[in-house]
């Protein structure tokens, strides 16, 4: 054994490493696959031998091959011991090989399941990670089921690393256990407020992965993501966030709506261009979603807009392609306002990059106008003769038509230079697109009849020189153009000038060489172009000419009856025979014009492309219905030839129905239309709609006879479109004078002094731009009855949709995850063995050592439960929080000015936002508003908010300031639409005979170098039969504390009050003081005079009140993390001050709840009846608090950045404890 | 499945000679090659001072998908990337993962990924997992990277001093590779990601 050991290890020496095995490959440039398989025979002899080491070292090696492009599949196994090698050497290296080749079909790959959850549970986080790690490539739904609670607990584990790749690693369990997605999600959820911003992004991460794909399951968590999205610092975080919330806005516009201010506010805050590209992202699919119902967020993206630009401007190209990107996304809804820097895009197109010339592409959709088309066309026809790669040249093809063909024609006002533009195009080598250009010449020549005369003229042109079409088999994609060609001159034959040419070139033997399907528009329009002929010569008295045409016929078409093409064939073989049966007839001077041209008679007219589709299936017509019963499977054993027998069986019947019901279908057809005929409402189809050409000004004068001599494009291989340019410049001048003419006459007709104005200006303006051509766009018909929408089904292979999952249901017993039960989970050592929450029933038997712990544990546990109580019921909640504005939800933090900004916004937009302060009285505290508070530091306390806000919502009216007698919170009348806050902080002021004033201090905003402002909410309720006003608020302000007058007034000068109150009719009204100093409370005392006016006159009265600015109230709940905790308690520069209350028979738990509630602190930490708590005031004070129970009495030890600060807060505490 | 918001990475050198190939979704060897023969040629044909996004979406994916790349003097870091993550973001993060391993192997140059492609993938591994991004903070990716190599040391490595000799005397005349991946030339403008608080 000794002896083996040793010779491995002389063995080892020469191995070759990876070093070794590179460096061999580089030197063996010429015989590299040979070099490589002899490495590979050595390896092979490697991975035998029972050293590990020599094992990891082959592994290693292979890995390197794999990048190389070898499979290393046959290794697996060899790859699984490296796996389980002890050393976290090997097993690193292990890892990765099986990360690099694993894959669901690894039939190995079961045999890893236990090594991997030793390796998970190992002591070593680096064993656990390298798995996690390792895992995430090659997760399996076998090894997902077996592994997911193994790491749902590692969500938990005490090491930031580990949490970060447990949660990270869930989303690929998800995704391949879609049955852990439900009793993983709560832990999931609370990694969104993990202490360690790793993992908090990693949860971020993969609930913006999953909320994207199923947004809708994913909305309660809207108030969650707007709070870590108004605090956190992450830009990677806020990115993804960010993206989140433009995915939520489609499905909830109110979102939108809340989220306007603070992206704007981070738009203009923001530094880092990639926040700043995705906020503008962001405000883009909320202004989409709102644009229905909002009236109007035109600075919201006057901004986007304009930030864009600046993109776009920048020497960076990237910028510049992804302002781009996002300006298209603004166009499809703003237009207008993209439209607005047409010169920035048009720049664009002429940028090197060709991806940035795309994206400009995309814009130009946007960007044209009747007036400027043809310039932007032409633009891009020199792109195309200037392009190299095909790919740029396609998309340059279908932009043009894109852009052309959009909103019906709607920019083209002369369309012979559009079939000219098409025709230019067909001269585009190797393009893709021929039939896009078809179908372009074939709709403008059906639906502008105007047009047909020239089209036809350019058609015939084109069928003349088809060959140059078609010629190379590089072409191959441009021929399709001969298919509308063909049919274009035939269809409307009458308008050709030479018929005969025509036919002939339709009829050349090189035809023959075109695909079938084009051949086959050419034979039948060969008829129709012969039938005209036929007329022609008739009418003429020419039938030597008749025949002569007949004769040709005769001789071409045979060439076509040989075609392998059987569409082809049998046309051709039809028409000889018909052809040949005129020639007959002519033979015997029969006239026959007339009767081949009745074959053609009437007008083909354009369906929609939909049409088909929107046939309403008739009553009573039930296509899944069995036409004959199938006779029943029991009988028969020869099943299988049997059931062949039965499909065929039905497939024919069902075709043949139509047939049988033939007469009752022309029965009912009838009587459908005869219902039609005497139904007044039922609208025909009639040509034309396009009146608004025929309204336009102008149209009467245009020399339309003039353009047509003037038209260049009978030569070919010229560029012919170009002369358009001119010739419509030309166009519009002429037009402009006339139009100038004609007014001047009139003006000097009607009032000969008034000035010419904006003549040539208002003639530039788009609507003035007169078409060239009288218009008539033929609209598509549609069947009768259509049915207005085709919306078309969600992809079912989408993989995600098994994550499609209501997360917001509480977790029933049967959807634990399967736990491993035979291994000794309860002897667990490490802190990271924590049982899942979901999945325990009792608590381990304490131990001295994991009490600590378990405490921790309780907690999240207790949270959960919480939530699963909260989640009954999320769509209130979620109601409840968009119905507020952006200020309950946003935890404050006055130390970002963009979220006071936020605050600040969201009155300006006059919503009602209250953020109740605690006065002096404490009673009537209990029925506030809980969302202004984190949560998650208040774990208990939440429970009972909860409680309190559920009571809320079931009578809201009843909320009443506790200090009784007092008068209900009265709806302020500007707010229809938003339900009052359901709570309520307002308290009594003072009151008389007249009148009550309750009052509540709303809203504060500080900060170090301006003075602070409070805003004061105060309800009048006129409670007599007088009429009360001229009402006027005075206040004696003190050094401190002062009320913000109108400008011009004096100290001593009242505030009026904006409104009258009638008898029993209440109102609110808001005063403003400013406060230099927040270190003590202040008192003012102040009157509010007004005049009461009854049947028996009118007096003048006052009511004397004091208002009251706690400390407290300018304190903002901000969590605070521990080690933060720690680290300001050591810095030092903190004065300590401490009180004592006797007498407390609360427990701790809610005694922590009332201070966190009443004075706006956060729990930091909590052990035992002991806890620590931070709060910080609105200029930047932090306030450190040790609260401590005893027996029954409750300690308070505080500390503060500001001595008086912290004795007034404390003096206050003291009043609120003293009621416990 | 597409499931990945990273798709693929790939580094290659201006040759085309693949330095580090990740995917994220199963792909067979042969088309793994033929993805980075491909992708090579994509960026090859931009110029320096162009846009690094790049539509490849027949490539690996579908229309969802971009690849970001960056170009570091001899070689080419490119991302393939589904819509859910930042263009720009992607940038930074390679910037990141370039900058880790410039401090990881002291001045970074093609040949430390060459000779280290292992450990080249554990560096990536801190920073994107199973196609996810793990960890954005350099100072974070690096002090854990460093961790793992003391771990390493302490059990004596992969490989024991006698064959570390025998490769030293194997060392033989390589072609000259520039050092120095040039972390300095970069002209993005986007401000480094914040780091966290």
């Amino acid at each position: 054994m000794a002896l083996k050991m040793v010779k491995g290890s002389i063995d080892r020496m020469f191995d070759k490493n990876l070093q070794d095995l590179v460096r061999g490959i580089r030197n063996h440039k010429e015989d590299e696959a040979k070099y490589i398989s002899q490495c590979i025979d050595e390896i092979k002899q490697e991975l035998k031998q029972d050293n590990i080491a020599v094992k990891a070292n082959a592994v290693c090696k292979l890995t390197y091959l794999q990048m190389l492009g070898y499979d290393i599949s046959w290794a697996a196994f060899n790859i699984i011991e490296v796996m389980s090698a002890s050393k976290f050497t090997f097993k690193r290296i292990g890892y990765l090989a099986a990360s690099q080749c694993f894959h669901e079909g690894t039939d190995v790959i079961m045999l890893t399941t236990n090594q991997i959850r030793k390796d998970l549970s190992s002591p070593s986080q680096y064993d656990t990670g390298v798995a996690l790690t390792g895992l995430s490539c090659f997760v399996t739904p076998d090894l997902a089921r077996d592994l997911a609670n193994d790491i749902m607990t590692l969500m938990s584990h005490t090491k930031p690393y580990i949490r970060k790749k447990a949660v990270l690693i869930m989303y690929k369990v998800f995704l391949k256990y879609p049955e852990s997605l439900r009793p993983a999600f709560p832990r999931l959820k609370e990694k969104l407020e993990d202490p360690d911003p790793g993992v908090q992004s990693a949860a971020v991460n993969v609930i913006c992965e999953l909320a994207r794909r199923n947004p809708k399951n994913y909305l309660s968590l809207a108030p969650l993501f707007f709070k870590l999205m108004t605090s956190s610092t992450n830009n990677w975080v806020l990115i993804k966030i960010i993206k989140l919330f433009g995915a939520l806005t489609p499905l909830e516009p109110r979102l939108g709506k809340k989220l306007i201010e603070p992206l704007t506010n981070l738009i203009h805050s923001t530094s880092a261009m990639s926040l700043l590209y995705e906020c503008v992202n962001t405000v883009i699919a909320v202004l989409i979603s709102l644009s229905s119902g909002m009236p109007n967020h035109s600075a919201s993206i006057q901004l986007c807009v304009q930030k864009l630009r600046i993109l776009i401007e920048d020497s960076d190209q990237n910028l510049k392609y992804l302002g781009l990107l996002a300006m298209s996304k603004i166009l499809r809804t703003h237009p207008k306002s993209v439209q607005a820097h047409k010169d920035l895009v048009l720049q664009c197109l002429d940028d090197k990059d060709e991806s940035i010339r795309l994206r400009a592409l995309d814009l130009l959709y946007g960007m044209v106008s009747k007036k400027n088309l043809v310039e932007i066309v032409k633009k891009l026809m020199s792109h195309v003769d200037k392009a190299e790669g095909t790919t740029y040249r396609d998309e340059l093809l279908t932009k043009i038509i894109d852009i052309c063909s959009q909103c019906n024609y709607q920019h083209i006002t002369n369309f012979q230079w559009y079939i000219s533009v098409l025709v230019e195009l067909t001269r585009l080598e190797g393009t893709r697109h021929g039939h896009l250009i078809a179908a372009q010449m074939l709709d403008v020549a059906i639906r502008v009849k105007a047009i047909r005369k020239f089209a036809v003229s350019q058609m015939s042109a084109l069928l003349d020189r088809a060959h140059l079409v078609a010629s190379s088999t590089q072409r191959n994609g441009i021929c399709e153009v001969l298919y509308a060609a063909a049919w274009i001159c035939g269809e409307f034959s009458e308008h050709l000038q030479e018929p005969q040419q025509t036919l002939e070139a339709m009829l050349r033997p090189k035809v023959t060489t075109l695909p079938g399907h084009i051949q086959a528009v050419y034979v039948q329009n060969v008829v129709k172009l012969y039938a005209a002929i036929l007329q022609q010569k008739e009418q003429a008295a020419e039938p030597e000419a008749a025949q002569d045409v007949t004769q040709l016929m005769v001789e071409r078409l045979p060439q076509f009856v040989q075609s392998a093409d059987l569409e082809v064939q049998e046309r051709a073989s039809c028409i000889l025979q018909l052809v040949k049966h005129i020639q007959k007839l002519q033979a015997k001077d029969v006239p026959v014009a007339e009767e081949v041209s009745a074959l053609f008679a009437g007008e083909l007219n354009p369906v929609a492309p939909k049409a088909q589709k929107k046939v309403p299936v008739p009553e009573g017509l039930d296509l899944d219905a069995w036409i004959n019963e199938p006779p029943s499977d029991s009988e028969s054993e020869d099943e299988k030839p049997k059931a062949i027998f039965h499909e065929e069986e039905q497939r024919h019947v069902k075709q043949r129905q139509p047939e049988a019901d033939e007469e009752e279908l022309a029965r009912r057809r009838e009587a459908r239309k005869q219902e039609q005929a005497n139904n007044p409402f039922y609208i025909k189809s009639s040509p034309s709609p396009q009146k608004r050409y025929q309204d336009l000004p102008g149209v009467e004068h245009i020399p339309v006879v003039q353009i047509d001599l003037s038209v260049p494009l009978k030569v070919p291989g010229m560029p012919a479109s170009d002369q358009y340019v001119k010739l419509e410049e030309e166009r519009r001048q002429r037009q402009r004078l006339e139009k100038d003419r004609k007014k001047k006459k009139k003006k000097d007709k009607e009032r000969k002094g008034r000035a010419r104005r904006r003549g040539s200006l208002l003639s530039e303006s788009d609507e003035d731009v007169a078409p060239a051509q009288q218009v008539d766009i033929v609209t598509e018909e549609m069947p009768e009855n259509a049915l207005p929408s085709d919306e078309d089904d969600k992809d079912p292979n989408d993989p995600y949709r098994a994550l499609d999952i209501d997360l917001d249901r509480p977790l029933a017993d049967s959807e634990k995850l399967p736990v491993q039960k035979h291994r000794n989970a309860d002897t667990s050592k490490s802190p990271e063995k924590e049982h899942v929450p979901v999945t325990e029933k009792k608590p381990k038997k304490p131990k001295k050592k994991e009490k600590k712990l378990r405490e921790k544990e309780k907690q999240p546990r207790e949270k959960e439960r919480e939530k699963e109580g909260k989640e009954e019921k999320p769509g209130e909640d979620l109601d409840f929080w968009l119905s507020t504005t952006p200020l309950s939800a946003v935890p404050p933090a006055p130390e970002e000015p963009g979220a006071n900004a936020v605050i600040a916004a969201a009155q300006e937009e006059g919503e009602e936002a209250r953020r109740e302060e605690p006065a002096d009285e404490a009673e009537d505290d209990d029925e506030r508003d809980p969302e202004k508070k984190p949560s998650k530091h208040k774990k208990k306390k939440h429970k009972k908010e909860k409680e309190e806000r559920s009571k809320d919502k079931k009578k809201p009216k009843k909320k009443k300031p506790a200090s009784d007698g007092a008068a209900e919170p009265v709806e302020n009348g500007a707010l229809d639409e938003d339900p009052l806050p359901p709570v309520s902080s307002y308290c009594l002021l003072a009151e008389n005979s007249y009148i009550k004033m309750v009052s509540s201090t709303y809203d504060i905003q500080g900060s170090l170098q301006k003075d602070s402002q409070v805003t004061v909410s105060v309800v009048l309720e006129n409670q007599s039969n007088s009429f009360l006003k001229n009402m006027e608020l005075s206040v004696l302000d003190s050094l401190n504390t002062k009320l913000a007058r109108p400008e011009g007034s004096s100290v001593h000068d009242g505030v009026p009050v904006p409104f009258q109150l009638p008898p029993g009719v209440s109102n609110e009204a808001q005063f403003v003081f400013t406060i230099r100093s927040i270190v003590t409370a202040q008192k003012l005392k102040g009157t509010l005079s007004f005049i009461a006016k009854n049947d028996e006159g009118s007096t003048h009265e006052k009511l004397d009140f004091q208002l009251h600015f706690s400390c407290t109230s300018y304190l903002v709940t901000t969590p605070c993390y521990s080690d933060a905790f720690a680290k300001l308690l050591e810095s030092g520069d903190l004065s300590m001050s401490s009180i004592k209350v006797n007498g407390i028979s609360m427990s701790f738990q809610n005694l922590l709840a009332k201070i966190c509630f009443h004075h706006h602190f956060s729990v930091v930490e909590r052990v035992d009846s002991c806890a620590s708590m931070y709060s910080r005031s609105i200029q930047g004070h932090h306030v450190c608090l040790l609260v401590k129970k005893g027996e029954k009495s409750v300690s308070v030890d505080g500390k503060c950045s500001d001595a008086a600060l912290l004795g007034s807060l404390l003096e206050e505490m003291k009043a609120t404890l003293a009621q416990c | 499945w597409p499931a990945k918001m990273i798709q693929a990475i790939l580094v290659f050198n201006n040759h085309g000679k693949p330095r580090l190939v990740r995917f994220y979704q199963r792909f067979p060897e042969e088309i793994q090659q033929q993805i980075v023969r491909e992708t090579f040629h994509l960026v090859l044909k931009q110029d320096d001072n162009i846009c690094n996004f790049l539509e490849g979406g027949s490539l690996i994916g579908g229309s969802d998908y971009k690849l970001i790349y960056r170009h570091y003097a001899t070689l080419y870091f490119v991302f393939c990337v589904d819509s859910s993550e930042s263009e720009l973001g992607i940038l930074d993060l390679i910037q990141v993962f370039v900058e880790t391993l410039d401090k990881c192997f002291e001045n970074v140059c093609e040949l430390d990924l060459i000779f280290h492609m292992d450990k080249v993938h554990y560096i990536l591994q801190e920073v994107v997992m199973g196609g996810m991004v793990l960890e954005t903070n350099m100072n974070e990716i690096v002090a854990q990277i460093e961790a793992q190599n003391r771990l390493e040391k302490s059990e004596g490595g992969l490989s024991a001093a006698p064959a570390r000799a025998v490769s030293a005397v194997k060392n033989i005349n390589l072609p000259e590779i520039p050092r120095n991946i040039n972390i300095g030339d970069l002209n993005i403008k986007v401000p480094n990601l914040s780091q966290f608080v």
